[in-house]
């Protein structure tokens, strides 16, 4: 009469996997996971130190370049990067729901619009570095920006250039490899792999990829420019 | 053979007319109007010194915290998926949120200990240096 109880199920107990998902994406949120870890050693050294010293260069006044608009236009240029990574994660993720209804055109075109999204905001953080380094003339460990004594500037903290171009390098790096997964995946898609092989779940994993990238650099983003 | 031809599927919906679309332009809403409400938190600090520093932060965090709930929740599906899967990735991340906490305040207490702080009035803004350093 055991049929007469509903009974709980022991997702733990051995013999089945506890997630209903499969390994490929399983495999994909642990090195996500692992990935997390690695940028959140890193966010956590930038905090500890920038806290620890009694001067750090003030953000509304080091970027405040936008493109090729003279003047001083704070947060302006990394406000758009984050925006365009937000819109590059909405059509990543109206491709990951084309590839659910097996719509391969669909999947195609945001998968393209994404990987242009994607290059937009290469491009974005390759001119930020430009500016920096030949017009501020920050470096790994050396940088002018440190507090006014009588009217002329100081070096500032050797670490604010190490944190600075580290960070936003292993992100952008991140954002880079992301960008050649998504064109690889995108082959295959126009090649029809995936309709033979009868699932989209590659565009999926990718997807999580990719919504990872913009979540660290939402992260990246609040640390350096805001706090 | 006549059951076969009485059956009319309906087609998908697709773009707006798609409830998961909808709800997904809806979470990009979302996101885009935290962005901005965080940016101009940032601007009306820069020009009038409110809100203070301390609060700002608090702002900041608090508000990326919602931002990246709502990115790993609907764009990356967690909400969706079996508990097993949302605690598998929850738990750590708890756990780092303590580690940035304690690392944080293990820096201030760094600046508190250190004896020798010059003057110095954070207030002042660093201007352009012609290239003289070069």
């Amino acid at each position: 009469m055991d049929t007469a109880v509903k009974l709980k199920k022991n997702w733990w107990g051995g013999g089945q996997s506890p997630y209903n998902i499969s390994y490929g994406k399983l495999m994909m949120w642990f090195f996500l996971l692992s990935d997390t870890f690695t940028f959140s050693a890193l966010l956590i050294s930038y905090g500890s130190t920038r806290f620890s010293v009694p001067y750090w260069p003030d953000a509304n006044y080091v970027f405040n370049k936008f493109f090729f608009v003279k003047g001083n236009l704070p947060l302006l240029s990394v406000s758009l990067m984050t925006f365009i990574l937000i819109m590059s994660s909405v059509t990543m993720v109206l491709a990951v729901h084309a590839g659910h209804q097996k719509r391969q055109k669909e999947v195609a075109k945001w998968l393209s619009l994404t990987i242009v999204g994607g290059l937009m905001f290469l491009g974005c953080q390759a001119f930020e570095w430009t500016d920096l380094i030949t017009e501020k003339g920050i470096t790994v460990n050396h940088n002018m920006l440190g507090p006014l004594v009588h009217g002329h500037a100081t070096a500032g903290p050797a670490a604010f250039g190490a944190f600075f171009f580290l960070i936003t390098g292993f992100h952008g790096c991140h954002v880079l490899s992301g960008v050649i997964i998504n064109i690889i995946i995108l082959i295959n898609v126009l090649k029809g792999t995936y309709e033979k092989r009868g699932h989209y779940e590659m565009v999926e994993k990718v997807g999580l990829y990719w919504h990872f990238v913009d979540l660290v650099w939402v992260y990246v983003f609040t640390c350096f420019y805001l706090l | 053979m006549e059951m076969q031809h009485a059956q009319v599927l309906e087609p998908q919906p697709t773009g707006m007319k798609d409830p998961v679309v909808r709800s997904l332009i809806r979470v990009f809403w979302i996101l885009l109007c935290v962005t901005i409400i965080e940016v101009s938190f940032a601007f009306l600090h820069y020009f009038t010194d409110f809100p203070p520093r301390m609060l700002l932060n608090a702002i900041f965090i608090g508000l990326t915290v919602v931002k990246a709930f709502f990115i790993v929740a609907e764009f990356m599906h967690l909400k969706h998926e079996l508990k097993n899967l949302v605690f598998s990735i929850l738990v750590p991340l708890l756990f780092i949120t303590w580690a940035i906490t304690a690392f944080l305040s293990d820096g201030s207490s760094w600046n508190q200990m250190r004896k020798n702080t010059p003057e110095i009035e954070h207030t002042t803004p660093w201007r352009t240096v012609t290239h003289e350093h070069r």
